[in-house]
């Protein structure tokens, strides 16, 4: 086990605290509602037990065990979205190096190789994966399956590494360390997706995209960005080394490209025709319908921490 | 067939195999056949297919699902053999040569003892991800027995993991959807047109499933 700071392990308890107030609340409308079937309400706060549960014990083991953590949900993501979409059968051996490349991203991380972190997957990877596909020799659908194999691995390795990278930044607010920084997005991220969901469903009336997700309003987008700008803004000085007014501008980037990141996913499901995109975490669907909106809230907030303080 | 064996076998190397590098979309688990005698009818794609079947069963059950495999492909080579009978423990089936009356004893034998028996009704893996003719053995193993149903399960996604001739397994998801017992057969034509239409259905059901790919 290593030392965790007192702020996160602060955090941690609260997150904990919601979770147990969610399971309890979900508890009493199942007794007290005995006709209405909240098994999808169940399922889903059980596997959120078990997403937190582990991330807090991968967290709290040591920075490289949270890093294979993050590796490990890298590999599942890419496994699901490669499955969904179509690939060729010839570049089956293509695919097997976009996974390897998993472990050599990590790494960079795990050394804190910043440069090489920041440009393996969107410059080595860009020219490597078409490279490989040339020495198979099949040019029919060459160009669809370049770039479906290189969007998936900016999606769900080079994105999701991003909260890893967190990790090892330089300690600026020391109370907090790179967990607080970890626990914030993650949070914020998550908080937005029930926020805007929240607000939706209470004062939803205008579609926002009809096309790509009938349920979501401007209200429930408006509602959810007003709300984590300013719990985003209250929390920052705690967990992160941002001052108040600059956690604002971090709750906003957050709720607005968190959206974004839901939408984008929403049109990829919906141009497959499907609805999950798996069925690994029961009540949710895949892990590609929970990571969607981190996607895009990792490297943005990453980048903008990353610009303002180190 | 050493229980233990295929017990280690399904707990060792079958379920983390399934667990890690595939990983499964079930669709209708429950309606899986949990005693025998039964049949359950799979479309073959890959060798994947029975791994994949066993490990949806607790280890309790895994002696009984028995997968009936060519004798001709399964028994030529000696280690393949020994694996495949002692490990897996299937019913090899001599697709060429053996008197027709023969050819299902051990296929008899073993539903009478009640296992659930894995049967490839398209016979060869053939191409990867696509959906071949049903043969008609089958029905020539169920008309005589009237304490046996036919569960249609479909697999998808295992050709592109693992498909045939290939050594290296590359992972991806796969689906595997149950469907809706089929009982009731009066010719050998009736219950392959039958058992087309379910696999079809159930193929649409599939995540990883292009109509038109």
């Amino acid at each position: 086990m290593t030392y965790i700071p007192f702020n996160s392990f602060v955090a941690m308890i609260a997150v904990l605290g919601l979770l147990s107030v969610a399971t309890v609340i979900q508890f009493i409308m199942a007794q007290s509602n005995p006709g209405k079937d909240y098994s999808e309400l169940r399922q889903r706060i059980t596997s959120w037990w078990w997403i937190i549960g582990l991330l807090f014990l991968f967290l709290a083991v040591g920075t490289n065990a949270a890093i294979v953590f993050f590796a490990c949900i890298s590999y599942l993501a890419l496994k699901e979205f490669l499955s969904i979409v179509s690939t060729r059968q010839v570049d089956r051996n293509v695919i097997f190096w976009a996974y390897l490349c998993i472990p050599v991203q990590y790494y960079w991380v795990a050394i804190g190789w910043y440069g090489l972190f920041i440009i393996f997957i969107p410059v080595y990877m860009f020219l490597f994966i078409p490279m490989r596909m040339v020495l198979s020799g099949e040019t029919e659908g060459f160009i669809k399956a370049a770039g479906i194999l290189h969007w998936a691995v900016m999606l769900t390795v080079f994105s999701v590494s991003h909260i890893a990278y967190l990790l090892v930044l330089p300690d600026k607010n020391v109370s907090a360390g790179g967990i607080g920084l970890v626990l914030y997005l993650l949070f914020m991220t998550q908080f937005n997706d029930v926020n805007q969901y929240l607000w939706g469903k209470t004062f939803g009336k205008r579609k926002i995209i009809p096309k790509v997700s009938p349920n979501k309003t401007w209200e429930g987008f408006i509602g959810g960005v007003m709300t984590i700008t300013l719990v985003a803004g209250f929390i920052a000085p705690y967990l992160t080394p941002l001052d108040q007014l600059q956690g604002f501008i971090a709750g906003l980037i957050i709720s607005v490209s968190g959206f974004v990141g839901d939408v984008v996913i929403s049109s990829v499901k919906r141009d497959l025709n499907i609805k999950d995109s798996g069925h690994l975490l029961p009540g949710h669907g895949g892990i590609l319908d929970r990571l969607d909106s981190l996607i895009y809230t990792a490297p943005l907030f990453f980048h903008y921490i990353y610009y303002l303080h180190y | 067939m050493n229980r233990i064996l295929k017990i280690i076998f399904v707990a060792l190397i079958a379920k983390p195999v399934v667990l890690i590098l595939l990983g499964l979309n079930v669709l209708h688990r429950e309606k899986l056949p949990k005693k025998g005698p039964a049949i359950i009818a799979v479309n073959h794609n890959s060798h994947l297919d029975t791994i994949v079947l066993l490990s949806l069963y607790p280890l309790s059950l895994v002696h009984k699902l028995r997968p009936v495999a060519a004798a001709d492909y399964f028994l030529s080579n000696s280690i393949v053999a020994w694996f495949s009978l002692n490990v897996i423990g299937i019913i090899p089936l001599a697709r060429k040569g053996a008197a027709k009356r023969d050819l299902f004893s051990d296929c008899h034998k073993a539903l009478d003892n009640k296992d659930i028996l894995l049967i490839f009704p398209e016979g060869t893996r053939g191409e990867p991800e696509v959906t071949s003719k049903p043969k008609r053995g089958i029905y020539y193993l169920v008309k005589d027995r009237d304490d046996v149903t036919i569960m249609p399960v479909v697999t998808h996604g295992l050709g592109r993991a693992l498909p045939k001739g290939e050594a290296l397994l590359v992972p991806f998801n796969c689906d595997v959807v149950v469907g809706d017992a089929i009982d009731e057969t009066t010719s050998s034509t009736e219950l392959m047109h039958q058992l087309s239409e379910c696999y079809k259905e159930q193929l649409l059901q599939c995540l990883t499933y292009h109509e038109n790919s």
